[in-house]
């Protein structure tokens, strides 16, 4: 039995360049959003966090790996058949949507074929009226929009397939602070009422925080934890979510003042996707890692495995997990 | 990290050598199929019709024209790097020697006026970026614009006619034809270098007031740098990569421009004598000569392409 | 014609086309047959009332051969222009049409083709084609070919990049529906432009060849041919040659001229700033009083800038503050709040046409207002830092890095090259840069973000700053790199005892760093507030709403978050009151008659706000219905 609306990722791989000089920007990934929940990925730029998205839709090729939907793998190229199932809502506003197309042009071709034009008129009307915008933009070019009106009109194109998951890169941070929270509120209503399946993705870890249920952490190609998002957040195990929950800024927190053990850390240069470090991927730049604690070699030459840890944390010395793996995130048996 | 940046410039000789290898067989090919590829008998439309058909054979035998196409192909490649031209059909002299008493006035032509065009062009480009920057003297750039699109919209032969009426004719100011002493070169250079010369000027003051708006020069500004130091040091190298990718597609018009002014001038160069020879369809001699073009124009994009590496540092890693 | 196009150069080229399509359709229909007319008795004559321009070798009429020769020129010029682009736009669009390999292969033989002169080109295939009209046609069509192929190419990949496109083919839309609703339709402006200048590009090579001979064949005349003719008899009749040479320039330029116009046409958007209305000055705030160690001193600053129909747009309206010594502020707003030009205008970045004026503007000391002297140079160049948004912009990209932090050194503290190279080393280890040394030697690209910002940092501490000036210097680096920017810029101020003007858009990271937050909103200081007071003492809606707008680590996820309705304020479009009063539950006619004045509070804080003390309550009424206003 397949749960219905469950997108998983079962060991993707995404290479690009060749072979020489190629990088690996996903890495065996395993990661599964299942129905009707938000997934929120945090990572930073380089992470392989949106190639990761771009792989769900077909437009990233798999060098190893599936995408599967309800346990059968989505087609390879994207928009047939079953992929029209998991639409996409992409960061810029204004590249997303074509400027020689009208709002509700635009909206219109991605619904499904066959309709009257009676019918799509209306589809249309709906569509825009679930975003909260007025059946009169139907006729207008995104030109005459605001940023955040055309994440509307992008989120409304992504809905008129009918889709089951959607995946949302980054889809408000090329908005006005002010404009951001409308936008969330909007995604988030939406999803609880169509009880939509989605991937969301966010450099922001406040904003990841307040729209996802569960949450997934990625550094360099690889997820290195993985949880419901209040446990993650409340007792990260990978010093990397440690570090990037201690790096987000909050009111009224004190002077951005770092460890010592990060201070000495500080300089450390940044992971260089085309070259990653052998072991753990984190090493070089973990607070806890061989270069600041003596005897953790292993992090050095082994690269850690999440199984049986708390959250999957791919680290050495996170705790293990008392109960068995969390059924968040297990691989559904065939 | 050193070692890495040699690598990659070793890679770029590499890349780079192998493009130049591969566009000189493109060109020796393209130019052995142009003579090949003329419909009807080139023997017999260079001979003439009156030519007997023992005569036209006999020559055809002689060209190696009867031999299958491959075969052909591979004694015009040995040919050539044995240094044999073969011989002119019209005045049966060999076209190594044609060539050779003809490309140096041409060559001269060209570089003194690739000279000329860049020497007053950058300095004029950059002049008025600096003086029309954000909307400034709107009157100067309108006049600026549309000099420099009138004079790159005058084909070069009639700049040189117009050069050889106002200076030779009505002034009697300079020699209007033939190579002979400094002064005869005066309105062929000239009459190369302006059309390309409006055209770069244009370029810079784009290219210029691009970069003007760059972060970094409000970097260098902040830094209180004087004027001087800003254009010549920030703004002009930055600009020059831009500039020098369209000076060196302008150097390769200007190679091929010598073609029409030479005949204006009656320039003893390649140009009048590519048109001559085609005109009276001595093809080994055109054929010749298409190459010598050719070649001229692909080691200008090398150069071109290695002083963009060595202006731009990351020039040679964007390409990988 | 658009509106855009009707400009004094569209307006031209549009009559020198139409004026040379008419000639084209009438000439050989009025005039043929004068201008093939023989008349012995007249052999190369000058011109008379008879003959305009003179008469040729054979007595005909110069001027009307001129006339009835555009039809031929301009004919068989758009003849090999169509072919030319026709061959183009298929060997550009080869990669889509016949798949990826083939499609390599084209692409590969099209780059080595444009790199060959059209020319050369042309007379390389007029040896193939013959000598003759038809011969040249093909010979410059397949000339022009390579170019425009390129440029096909280049555009489709460009478009094909796009998000849109992207989010086409997730929608399930077919490969040819995409080329033909979003490519093609995207790319046809630049396609038609070029196309227009290659017409006027073959006009002139078509002369060119008939001139050499290579073109119209006698007794067929077009302007090349007739241009050498004439050219044989300069000395005698030049007009002969500068008639024909006329009308080429003539036609030549009609066909440029109209691509160039389009260009402009297409390449026009609205002015940066549309037309601003009048509104009162904005009532001077309290004077700030004088102290002795006041780092920088601003007020009544205004910046504007010319927009269309001689107005102003004045997108800083107004600002007093002050910094003192050591002392980290933080200035806070949206895009359009003016809080960017705040910072080019005290450290004179502003250009012309942009204009500046302040009722006092000082910095360590010197007025600023007067224009800059050598010693303001000096002043600016060594005690006032500026760390840029972008680092990977805000660096000369053929520069090492070293090299642009010792020329500060080298201009301003008279340092030799190599002490100024030496200290150039010394400030990156400052910084805390690995490797100083080396990375001195390299060059931008080399850097990471956050190696480039601490760079940056670097260059200003060249100097002895006794301000720093970072303009969203976190903004384009990762939240742990941002943190370790932010601890080194707070850790200078600590150390050197200079002032920092943290600027932002995301008012948690400045209320981290900074003591005091000024907020900007449509060029105006709105409140000036203590960062400990932000969460619980601030005054101003805006602000009250920006924090809560903003989701940070503890906010309720339960709960929808607070919106801030409408959209920022447009800086050309500033409203005669308070620029918040359309997005603000608390506004009143009093608020959108009158701007309120900046006033300081009891605390020692500064609101500009006529119902400050209220906004403790909820407001009156709930904002929003139906379609948030945006």
């Amino acid at each position: 039995m397949n749960p219905l609306n469950e997108l998983s990722f079962r060991d993707v791989s995404v290479r690009f360049g060749g072979r020489r000089r190629g990088v690996t920007a996903v890495d065996r990934v395993d990661l599964t959003v299942p129905a009707g929940t938000v997934v929120g990925l945090v990572g930073e730029s380089g992470s392989g966090k949106s190639t990761l998205a771009r792989a769900a839709v077909g437009l990233a090729p798999l060098a190893g790996g599936a995408v599967l939907l309800d346990g059968r793998p989505l087609p390879r190229t994207p928009g047939r058949d079953e992929g029209r199932r998991v639409q996409m809502v992409f960061q810029d506003p204004y590249s997303s949507l074509d400027p020689r197309m009208t709002v509700g042009a635009s909206i219109a071709e991605a619904a499904p074929r066959g309709d009257s034009a009676t019918a799509r008129r209306a589809e249309v009307s709906r569509l825009l009226d679930l975003v909260e915008l007025t059946p009169e933009r139907a006729g207008q070019y995104p030109a005459q929009l605001s940023g955040g009106q055309r994440q509307r009109v992008a989120l409304a194109r992504a809905l008129a397939a009918r889709p089951d998951v959607i995946i949302a890169d980054e889809i408000t941070s090329a908005l006005d602070v002010s404009i951001q929270g409308t936008v969330l509120n909007l995604v988030r209503d939406l999803q609880r009422r169509l009880s939509l399946s989605m991937l969301f993705i966010s450099h922001n870890l406040a904003v990841v925080r307040y729209v996802s249920d569960l949450l997934a952490v990625m550094y360099l190609g690889r997820i290195v934890e993985c949880g419901p998002v209040d446990d993650v957040l409340g007792d990260p195990q990978h010093p990397y979510t440690r570090q990037l929950l201690a790096s987000a800024p909050q009111p009224g927190g004190i002077p951005a003042a770092l460890t010592g053990a990060e201070a000495a850390l500080d300089t450390a240069e940044p992971a260089d996707p085309h070259h990653p470090p052998a072991g753990c991927r984190f090493h070089p730049r973990c607070p806890v890692g061989p270069l600041v604690l003596e005897g953790r070699d292993a992090c050095r030459d082994t690269e850690p495995d999440g199984a049986g840890r708390r959250h999957e944390a791919a680290c050495h010395y996170a705790v293990r997990s008392s109960a068995p793996t969390a059924p968040h995130n297990t691989r559904s048996t065939p | 990290m050193r070692a890495l940046a040699e690598s990659a410039w070793l890679r770029f000789a590499a890349r780079r050598l192998l493009r130049l290898l591969f566009s000189i067989w493109v060109l020796l090919t393209a130019a052995f199929l142009m003579i090949h590829l003329i419909p009807g008998d080139p023997v017999r439309a260079a001979l003439g019709v009156t030519a007997s058909a023992d005569l036209v054979n006999a020559r055809r035998e002689q060209l190696g024209l009867n031999d299958p196409l491959w075969s052909q192909y591979g004694h015009y490649l040995r040919d050539l790097f044995a240094a044999r031209f073969g011989t002119s059909t019209i005045s049966g002299l060999p076209v190594a020697q044609v060539i050779a008493d003809r490309y140096p006035a041409t060559l001269e032509l060209a570089v003194y006026a690739f000279l000329v065009a860049v020497a007053l062009s950058v300095p004029l480009g950059l002049t008025m970026a600096v003086l029309t920057r954000s909307g400034r003297r709107r009157r100067l750039e309108l006049g600026f614009t549309s000099t420099s699109v009138f004079l790159g919209t005058v084909p070069e032969f009639l700049v040189a006619a117009t050069l050889v009426y106002v200076f030779g004719v009505r002034l009697g100011l300079a020699p209007i034809a033939g190579r002979a002493g400094p002064g005869s070169y005066v309105l062929p250079v000239l009459a190369l270098a302006i059309g390309p010369a409006a055209v770069l000027a244009r370029i810079t003051r784009v290219e210029t007031l691009a970069v003007l708006e760059a972060d970094f020069i409000r970097t260098a500004r902040a830094k209180r740098l004087p004027d001087r130091r800003l254009y010549l040091r920030h703004a002009l190298p930055n600009s020059l990569t831009a500039t020098v990718t369209v000076a060196g597609l302008l150097l390769g018009g200007l190679v091929a421009a010598t073609v029409l002014v030479e005949n204006v001038f009656a320039w003893p160069g390649l140009g009048s004598t590519i048109v001559s020879s085609i005109l009276a369809k001595d093809y080994p001699v055109v054929q010749a000569i298409v190459l010598v073009y050719g070649l001229g124009v692909l080691l200008v994009n090398l150069v071109v392409d290695v002083a963009l590496a060595l202006l731009d540092p990351r020039s040679t890693i964007r390409e990988a | 014609m658009p509106d855009r196009l009707r400009t004094p150069l569209g307006l031209s080229a549009a009559a020198l086309l139409t004026l040379v399509l008419a000639t084209v359709l009438l000439a050989p229909v009025l005039w043929g047959d004068r201008a093939d007319a023989v008349d012995t008795a007249n052999i190369l004559r000058g011109p008379s009332s008879a003959h305009w321009a003179g008469t040729d070798g054979l007595g005909r009429d110069i001027f009307f051969r001129v006339l009835v020769a555009s039809r031929l020129s301009v004919l068989l010029a758009l003849l090999s222009t169509g072919l030319g682009v026709l061959t183009g736009l298929l060997l550009g669009a080869a990669p889509l049409l016949v798949g990826a390999r083939l499609g390599k292969l084209v692409t590969a033989a099209v780059n080595i083709a444009v790199a060959f002169p059209g020319l050369l080109l042309a007379l390389s295939f007029a040896v193939v084609f013959g000598v003759g009209a038809t011969g040249a046609v093909l010979a410059i069509g397949f000339a022009i070919a390579p170019a425009f192929a390129r440029l096909t190419r280049t555009l489709v990949a460009s478009i094909a990049e796009r998000d849109y496109i992207a989010a086409a083919r997730i929608a399930g839309v077919g490969r040819f529906r995409i080329l033909v609703r979003h490519v093609l339709p995207n790319i046809g402006e630049p396609l038609v432009v070029n196309a227009t200048v290659a017409a006027g590009g073959s006009l002139l090579a078509f002369a060119g060849l008939s001139y050499l001979g290579l073109g119209v064949q006698a007794p067929s005349y077009d302007w090349g041919r007739l241009l050498g003719e004439g050219l044989a008899s300069l000395y005698v009749h030049p007009l002969a040659t500068l008639a024909p040479g006329a009308a080429v320039v003539l036609a030549g330029l009609a066909f440029n001229l109209t691509g160039e116009a389009i260009v402009r046409g297409i390449g026009q958007t609205t002015p940066l700033f549309a037309a601003a209305r009048r509104r009162p000055e904005p009532r001077p705030a309290a004077p700030i009083p004088s102290a002795e160690d006041v780092v920088l001193a601003v007020e009544g600053l205004r910046v504007s800038f010319p927009a269309a129909g001689g107005r102003h747009v004045t997108p800083v309206r107004g600002l007093s503050f002050t910094v003192r010594r050591g002392e980290a502020v933080g200035v806070v707003g949206e895009s359009g709040s003016g809080k960017t030009l705040t910072a080019l205008a005290i450290a004179q970045l502003i250009e012309a046409p942009g204009q500046v004026h302040a009722e006092r503007l000082e910095f360590a000391g010197q007025d600023l207002r007067q224009g800059p002297t050598r010693a303001q140079r000096r002043v600016l160049g060594t005690s006032l830092a500026m760390v840029f948004q972008d680092p990977m912009t805000s660096f000369n990209p053929i520069q090492r890095i070293g090299r642009q932090l010792a020329e500060v050194a080298e201009q301003h503290q008279g340092m030799s090259r190599r002490r100024a190279w030496e200290r150039a080393v010394d400030r990156l280890r400052a910084v805390r840069l690995p490797a100083p040394e080396r990375r001195a030697h390299q060059f931008p690209h080399e850097f990471s973000g956050g190696m480039r910002q601490r760079a940056m940092i670097g260059m200003g501490l060249m100097g002895t700053p006794v301000l720093i000036v970072a303009d969203e210097p976190t903004t384009a680096l990762d939240v742990t790199v941002q943190r370790q920017v932010l601890a080194l810029l707070e850790d200078i101020r600590a150390t050197t005892a200079a002032a920092l003007m943290l600027i932002s858009h995301d008012i948690t990271v400045v209320g981290q760093v900074c003591r005091r937050v000024l907020v900007m909103y449509a060029g105006r200081v709105v409140e000036d507030v203590a960062t400990a007071d932000l969460a619980t003492k601030a005054r101003h809606p805006y602000t009250r709403a920006l924090l809560a707008a903003v989701p940070h680590l503890r906010t309720d996820r339960d709960l929808p978050l607070t919106v801030i309705p409408g959209r920022p304020a447009d800086p050309a479009d500033a409203p005669a009151g308070c620029a918040f009063a359309p997005r603000c539950p608390y506004a009143d006619d009093l608020c959108r008659r009158e701007d309120p004045p900046l006033e300081e509070d009891l605390a020692g804080g500064r609101v500009a706000c006529w119902h400050a003390d209220l906004t403790a309550a909820p407001p009156a009424e709930p904002a929003r219905a139906g379609e948030p206003v945006e």
